[in-house]
């Protein structure tokens, strides 16, 4: 338990030294301090880890303290530890680690160095306690630390309105999703007495329960994972957050955070295969987001915002992945993901970098020779969210379409041709950036240059990684050993509604990679004599019209959502605020006040000091009482 | 003997203050608040060591009609009056750089304010109870009429005068209340009341007479329209007292008073105050999104913040409880805390206007993280003492009602839109001529926001002993209400 806890704080020391004295360090000192302490993290994580492989390393739960008690539940700081949280443990702490240290030369010129420092290694903090809560709550701590964190780096550089606002948008729109996460949690207390993921294992095992209260809370959880993963309709905030510098893009808006939906979900298994209804949703929503983001994909031209939408994109996949059922296959894609995705943002990283600033990729092109390691890590990796063999997204990508197929034929072929747009946007990509002519400004180009080693360096492990990830989880079917299968296989229980390939014949196994892998090189050579043959270019903004009008504005989502959600709002706070508070609520109790005055000035006038008036109305008053006391009652 | 001690301090120190002059009235102040806290401590240690009975006192005072001086402290007045004691001293503590006129009368008006609001946490009989009640008003009125900062005087003057109207009038529903309660009671004690038997019709009327009286100083939807301008015109140091403190009188008032006493009027009429509740929530929340005044957007958002509160209390659940109580602690701190940073950007740009400010943090690094760190606690994220009480809050109106809930739990989305608009606007961006010198904070400002964020973390970490000290006395207010 201690070195549990040491993983976790480790990185809460880095934030605190960082942000406390980390002015008065010099600025390698903060960068080591912060890289060093998620280097610690990472190699505890790692003697875990292995610890599990051999079967040395038993689950850990352990309950810190007490936290919240009442006499009906107690909800504890507690950790589990098992296979599942370690292998996200182990893609926090390892890609967290490059990340750090690339951040020490991207982050060079920066006069904030040690805030970001501080703010990255609180990042890691909160996330590594979202994957290491043994319940709901303490998962929840995490899950909102890591929203803030959000904030905070997307609007790092503050000065700059429109990252406020990028920002702003992350954490409210994250809050619309959490509001589910925590009605989620209060149907679960209210009828479990408990949000501990043991517990309700056993609770839900054993009891009958209504089956509408299952579907009920497995909703309201999911809409925590839209908002977190970005999900439809929740998606809109992350390409937004491109805002933030590149290296926080690539930590935390494609490798760790936004897999926290993915995460919980697959956390909260036990329950979900209780509600069918439910994965089906999830499937849908997974699916729809995988096309819906594909195709903006297509139209971009800002070389963040492509990898943005590519990662939506990549969610919804894994999210049909766990909604068809095939939970160790969306972790899979998840760890995947997550060595390519944040190899290609280190790589636009690098790129935007060496030109200064310069995102537009109509401005680049012919980086190649220039930038070599850049060019060869970032093809790498664009090969393996293709899907090509024998590249890591190959295999997890074919797992997914594999559970897909077996479970819906319209779910594979949706999917299916988002990732036939993901090959040829990725391409798209790579050519216009690294190949043909350089067509920014002589000035930029006098300037280019391959980036220094300690952001080549993690470019390097990155696709290493992404090259031979897919070595994780081989295909069974082809006589392999699935590694990461059987690794987690203690933690998936058995789910009746789907089950992960059996049903498939061999022959329909391969039929269906070989097709993927021949869609994929197809899309590819499309992109290619698109775009290096024909030497097409994307065209000025503003000239699109018809559909590719409509795609390229991202099918008016943000505009549509502005006017729905933020005008209304602002409308109804102005009228609020003057017509209903300040003329009708506020006018009655004026209202009141005079009336009591005028009765108050009227009444006064009743005491003339006549006495013969004073007389009669005594009369008048003893006639009306005798009335009432003897006739009316 | 401790208790009366407790009680009576302020009041002696306010008369000291007076008597000191002006030179030194600041710090004789500041002793008097400190001196309370320390005995508030001493008090403390019955708690700690587990007695869950209550400490109490009791002397005759009136004879006809029957009226005693009788005190009593269980764990929910202990709160409260651990949270006066600590934020008074602070409060008085955050005046230190301002040039205050006739600094004696202010700083014993605060004492004696002090005093009043003890009084109402402390008094075991109903009568005793009122009188402490109406006390703690006065000074307050003073404190804004004759401190507010704001030029236009006349606006104050009637913003001031409407708020001591509305408040006394309110009160005086309460006043009809317990004279009603004593002719068929016969008697003031809170003992005597919560054993008493009254028809159902006349629980609805008291329920009316006392509510009204509560809703008003809380405030509830829609008896709330004197506040934002009365914090507005306040000087800092007295919308810090109003908004940390004193309206947790009224929510006080309905948990001891309201809900044992007349409990199936509170039942007839629990429907209606939450869905009241709730309104104010929403309502108040949306309001406060498009202020500018920095001090009214903090106002309607204590509003909306108290609304959740109230609904939480009329829940009659556990949950509901400990999440009221919870949160009125933890509101304190913040609501000062946020008053606190609205002083501090007053002090040096001479504005309270939101659209006027902007890039504070560009040259105040310590007060940007100050300021955000109260904001996340008012936001609510895990880990503050805001969240502990909302999680609880909201989960006794889920018991209550899941749709409410859903309502009511949209206020976790809308403070974070009014909290961090209102950040962005005045802390983030570029620097303008107002802001551009802006001076952080100095050690004795940043003392202030060091012993609140420690109290943020510390109730947001570790709730369980404040939680534990108050079930007991929730329970048993609990008990007498659902009989």
């Amino acid at each position: 338990m201690t070195l549990l806890l040491l993983i976790i704080l480790l990185p809460l020391i880095g934030f605190l030294i960082n942000a406390f004295v980390g002015k008065k360090l010099p600025k390698i000192v903060s960068g080591i301090i912060g890289s060093g302490t998620i280097l610690v993290s990472f190699v505890l994580s790692a003697i875990f880890f292995i610890g599990f492989i051999n079967g040395t390393q038993q689950k850990i739960d352990v309950n810190v303290y007490d936290w919240i008690v009442l006499p009906d539940f107690t909800i504890t700081f507690g950790l589990l530890l098992d296979q599942l949280s370690v292998t996200w443990l182990m893609v926090v702490t390892g890609i967290g680690f490059l990340i750090h240290i690339y951040s020490i030369s991207y982050m060079h010129d920066d006069e904030k160095f040690h805030v970001f420092f501080s703010y990255l290694n609180l990042f890691i903090f909160f996330m590594l306690l979202l994957v290491l809560g043994n319940n709901f709550l303490v998962t929840f701590i995490g899950w909102e630390g890591v929203g803030l964190c959000s904030y905070l780096l997307i609007g790092f550089w503050f000065k700059n309105q429109d990252y406020n606002n990028a920002a702003k948008k992350a954490f409210i729109m994250n809050r619309v999703g959490d509001l589910g996460f925590l009605l989620g949690m209060f149907l679960l207390l209210y009828n479990f007495h408990s949000l501990h993921f043991g517990t309700l294992q056993t609770i839900l095992a054993s009891a009958t329960v209504s089956h509408g209260l299952i579907i009920a809370i497995t909703l309201l959880l999911f809409v925590g994972a839209m908002g977190k993963s970005a999900q439809l309709p929740l998606y809109t905030w992350l390409p937004d957050a491109m805002a933030g510098p590149t290296p926080v893009s690539a930590l935390i808006h494609a490798a760790t955070m936004v897999t926290a939906g993915i995460y919980m979900i697959a956390r909260a298994n036990f329950i979900y295969v209780l509600a069918p209804e439910t994965m089906q949703f999830i499937a849908f929503i997974g699916v729809a987001t995988a096309l819906f983001a594909a195709t903006i994909g297509l139209m971009q031209n800002d070389i963040k915002k492509v990898l943005a939408y590519s990662t939506v994109s990549q969610l919804g996949l894994m999210f049909m992945a766990l909604g068809v059922g095939a939970f160790t296959s969306g972790v899979f894609h998840v760890v995947t993901h997550a060595f390519f995705k944040a190899c290609l943002f280190l790589g636009s990283g690098s790129v935007i970098h060496a030109l200064h600033g310069e995102q537009d990729i109509r401005n680049m092109g012919g980086l190649k020779k220039y930038m070599p390691i850049t060019f060869w890590t970032f093809l790498i990796s664009s090969l393996a969210i293709s899907g090509v063999f024998p590249f890591s997204g190959f295999f997890s990508k074919d797992e997914i379409l594999a559970a897909a197929f077996e479970h819906n034929k319209v779910l594979w072929a949706v999917a299916s041709l988002a990732s036939l747009m993901t090959a040829f946007y990725m391409f798209r990509l790579v050519f216009l950036t690294f190949t043909g002519e350089f067509r920014g400004t002589e000035e930029q180009k006098h300037h280019l240059h391959e980036s220094p080693a300690l952001i080549t360096f993690p470019l390097v492990v990155l696709a290493l990684l992404a090259a031979v990830g897919g070595a994780f989880g081989l295909p069974e079917f082809l006589g392999f050993h699935h590694g990461l299968k059987e690794f987690l296989s203690p933690v998936f229980v058995a789910n009746p509604n789907a089950g992960e390939e059996h049903g498939l014949s061999h022959s329909t196994e391969i039929a269906l990679m070989a097709g993927a892998f021949i869609g994929a090189l197809l899309s590819i050579g499309y992109a290619y004599s698109k775009y290096v043959s024909g030497k097409a270019l994307p065209i000025k903004d503003g000239a699109q019209t018809g559909l590719g009008k409509i795609i390229y504005h991202k099918y008016y989502v943000d505009e549509i959502y502005n006017l729905l959600f933020v005008k209304s709002t602002l409308w109804l706070s102005e009228i609020f605020h003057t017509v209903v508070d300040n003329t009708v609520v506020d006018g009655a109790v004026n209202w009141s006040g005079k009336f009591s005055l005028l009765v108050g000035g009227q009444v006064r006038k009743l005491q003339s000091g006549s006495i013969g008036f004073y007389l009669l109305a005594m009369v008048i008053s003893i006639v009306v009482m005798f009335f009432y006391v003897f006739i009316i009652r | 003997m401790l208790l009366v001690i407790l009680l009576f301090l302020p009041l002696v120190f306010a008369l000291l203050t007076y008597l000191s002059g002006d030179r030194c009235a600041k710090y004789v102040a500041l002793a008097g608040g400190a001196a309370t806290f320390v005995a508030c401590n001493f008090l403390k240690l019955p708690f700690l060591q587990g007695g869950m009975t209550p400490i109490v006192y009791a002397h005759a005072w009136i004879a006809n009609p029957v009226i005693n001086f009788s005190l009593s402290l269980d764990g929910l007045s202990f709160m409260l009056v651990a949270l006066t004691t600590f934020l008074v001293p602070l409060i008085i503590f955050t005046t230190y750089r301002k040039e205050i006129d006739n600094p004696k009368s202010f700083f014993a008006l605060i004492l004696l304010m002090e005093f009043g609001l003890l009084g109402v946490f402390l008094a075991s009989d109903g009568f005793l109870f009122y009188v402490f009640w109406e006390l703690a008003l006065i000074p307050i009125y003073f404190i804004a009429l004759l401190w507010g900062e704001n030029k236009d005087a006349a606006f104050r003057h009637r913003a001031i005068f409407k708020f001591f109207v509305y408040t006394l009038a309110g009160s005086l529903f309460m006043l009809l209340g317990f004279i009603y309660l004593y002719q068929h009671v016969g008697s003031f004690s809170i003992d005597a009341l919560y054993h008493s038997n009254l028809p159902d019709s006349a629980q609805s009327i008291l329920f009316w007479a006392f509510f009204i009286a509560f809703a008003i100083k809380i405030p509830v939807f829609p008896f709330h329209t004197w506040q934002p301008d009365t914090y507005k015109e306040s000087p800092s140091a007295g919308t810090m007292l109003l908004a940390g403190i004193m309206l947790k009188m009224g929510i006080y008032g309905l948990l001891r008073w309201l809900l044992p006493i007349a409990p199936h009027g509170v039942l007839l009429w629990t429907p209606l105050v939450i869905v009241l509740a709730v309104i104010g929530v929403i309502y108040g929340s949306i309001i406060a999104i498009k202020q500018d005044d920095l001090k009214k957007l903090l106002a309607y958002s204590s509003f909306a913040h108290v609304g959740l509160i109230t609904a939480g209390v009329f829940t009659l659940t556990r949950e509901g409880f400990q999440g009221a109580a919870v949160q009125m602690f933890a509101h304190g701190f913040n609501v000062v805390g946020l008053f606190f940073a609205a002083e501090i950007i007053f002090q040096r740009t001479g504005t309270h206007s939101i659209s006027q400010l902007g890039g504070i943090r560009n040259v105040a690094p310590k007060f940007a993280a100050c300021f955000m760190l109260v904001v996340l606690a008012s936001v609510a994220l895990p880990t503050t003492n805001a969240f502990i009480g909302e999680f609880l809050l909201l989960y006794g109106i889920y018991g209550y009602n899941t749709w409410l809930s859903l309502i009511a739990g949209l206020t976790i989305i809308l403070g974070a839109v009014y909290m961090f608009r209102m950040y962005q606007l005045v802390m983030l961006g570029e620097t303008n001529s107002l802001t551009s010198s802006f001076e952080d904070l100095n050690w004795k400002e940043l003392l202030v926001f060091v012993f609140i964020i420690i109290g943020i973390f510390e109730i947001g970490l570790a709730p369980k002993m404040m939680m534990q000290m108050l079930q007991p006395s929730l329970d048993l207010i609990l008990n007498y209400s659902l009989r």
